[in-house]
């Protein structure tokens, strides 16, 4: 069990990186990544969203959502009924997005009232959580590879907490790899078309190919 | 004034290489023209049907909570969408994957509907959301026909140049990085070279005077 989890935990953080493998988060990893302070922030940010936010979305597609016999609204009018078609799961799009839309509001709150420092540095970028398609991203891919045919498989809720874990580390580091290496860039002599985003694109494609060296990890 | 609010979003304020916006999908799936196509008309219809109804409704949605309200239209078509390509185009919804749900958050979406069409008419917001739409559509077209022929030697499905070597990491993510690190800085330099023309036009025009300039 334990290493079935270290697996999915590795998997994520480094074989299929969020970021750099699988394309998500890419608006913050180009947006914040100037300083490695807010680099760092916007990190702990989305790893404590990407957590709760997978068990979240778990207890609603286990319990809302899925047909069978869990099923709240099953459990309430399906008297007689077939648990089959108590099938929600086209919903899933909407109800993720606003579990999480709200989930964000909530951390946004805790930050501004704990760390107004932090809250400055991360400015524009907490609110962006919400349309930060990894958070998103990484609950429906729970959703996809723990739930075989709307069935959870066995311990499926705590190999969604590990992977959505995983995914807020793996996009954490590629942050803070990329923030550290622009630090550096501010002092290279860079051409002057390529200064900005398209450098930083660049710097992504060879962070890219070398997290391609993990593959075959796992 | 139809026409300019359309063109606005292909080129002066192309969503992808001007506004940096809806990146992921825009790396993610183009790896083949075929992709960039569907993903560029599916983003294009939750575009135009979320501006016409932001657009509608935005005397009636109350200003504070105006995001999740979005929010909720934006996903009505995007589920609309999933449920379309999962029973008509399976094999393009497979390989779109997890892209098809995430086009809810593509910002591009979402920042036309808190930027324009909540903002202005009917009309106008979706000649703005078909624009901007076209403008995202041609930008994957772009970047996946050159990581096409470079990484499979095709186009569109087709052999592209008979015996040539294509090179599999411009299929592979580093090269979607690559291509649109290149696209950016060429756009770049073909900005700033058309701004030293025309400031050098401007300069050596007679009849124009030099506080002008200067302003």
């Amino acid at each position: 069990m334990i290493g079935e989890l270290f697996i999915i935990f590795i998997g994520v953080v480094l074989v299929n990186n969020f970021v750099l493998v699988r394309f998500l988060g890419l608006c913050p990893y180009i947006g914040v990544s100037r300083d490695l302070k807010s680099a760092t922030g916007m990190g702990i940010a989305v790893i404590f969203v990407m957590t709760l936010a997978s068990a979240a979305t778990w207890f609603i597609y286990q319990y809302l959502l899925a047909p069978g016999p869990s099923n709240i609204w099953f459990g309430l009018f399906g008297d007689g009924i077939d648990p089959s078609s108590f099938d929600f799961t086209y919903l899933r799009t909407i109800a993720f997005i606003l579990v999480i839309a709200a989930l964000v509001q909530l951390v946004e709150m805790v930050i501004t009232k704990t760390s107004p420092t932090l809250h400055r540095a991360l400015g524009i970028y907490l609110p962006l959580i919400t349309t930060n398609c990894a958070v998103l991203g990484v609950a429906v891919l729970n959703i996809d590879t723990f739930f075989k045919g709307g069935e959870a498989v066995s311990w499926s809720l705590l190999k969604s907490l590990t992977q959505g874990f995983g995914a807020g580390v793996g996009f954490t580091l590629a942050l803070i790899l990329m923030a550290s290496i622009r630090e550096r860039l501010d002092l290279a002599d860079i051409p002057p078309a390529l200064k900005g985003a398209p450098i930083a694109f660049l710097v992504g494609a060879l962070m890219s190919m070398a997290f391609l060296g993990f593959t075959g990890l796992i | 004034m139809y026409l300019k609010t359309f063109t606005k979003g292909i080129f002066q304020r192309n969503p992808v290489f001007v506004l940096l916006l809806g990146l992921c999908p825009t790396l993610a799936v183009s790896t083949s023209v075929k992709n960039a196509i569907g993903m560029g008309v599916a983003a294009t219809f939750v575009l135009v049907f979320s501006n016409l109804f932001v657009s509608l409704l935005k005397n009636y949605i109350p200003r504070k909570i105006r995001i999740p309200c979005f929010i909720v239209v934006i996903a009505t078509f995007v589920t609309m969408v999933e449920l379309f390509l999962e029973a008509y185009l399976p094999a393009l919804n497979k390989s779109l994957g997890l892209f098809v749900p995430l086009i809810v958050v593509n910002c591009i979406i979402l920042g036309r509907a808190e930027a324009f069409a909540s903002r202005n008419p009917v009309s106008l917001s979706l000649a703005d959301g078909l624009g901007m739409g076209v403008g995202f559509t041609l930008a994957l077209m772009l970047l996946g026909g050159i990581r096409e022929i470079l990484g499979s030697n095709t186009l569109y499905g087709y052999e592209f140049i008979p015996g040539f070597q294509p090179a599999l990491i411009m299929i592979l993510p580093p090269g979607a990085f690559l291509t649109i690190g290149l696209l950016l800085g060429l756009f770049a330099l073909i900005r700033s070279r058309r701004e030293m023309r025309e400031k050098i036009n401007s300069e050596i025009k007679p009849g124009k005077s030099p506080s002008i300039i200067a302003g």
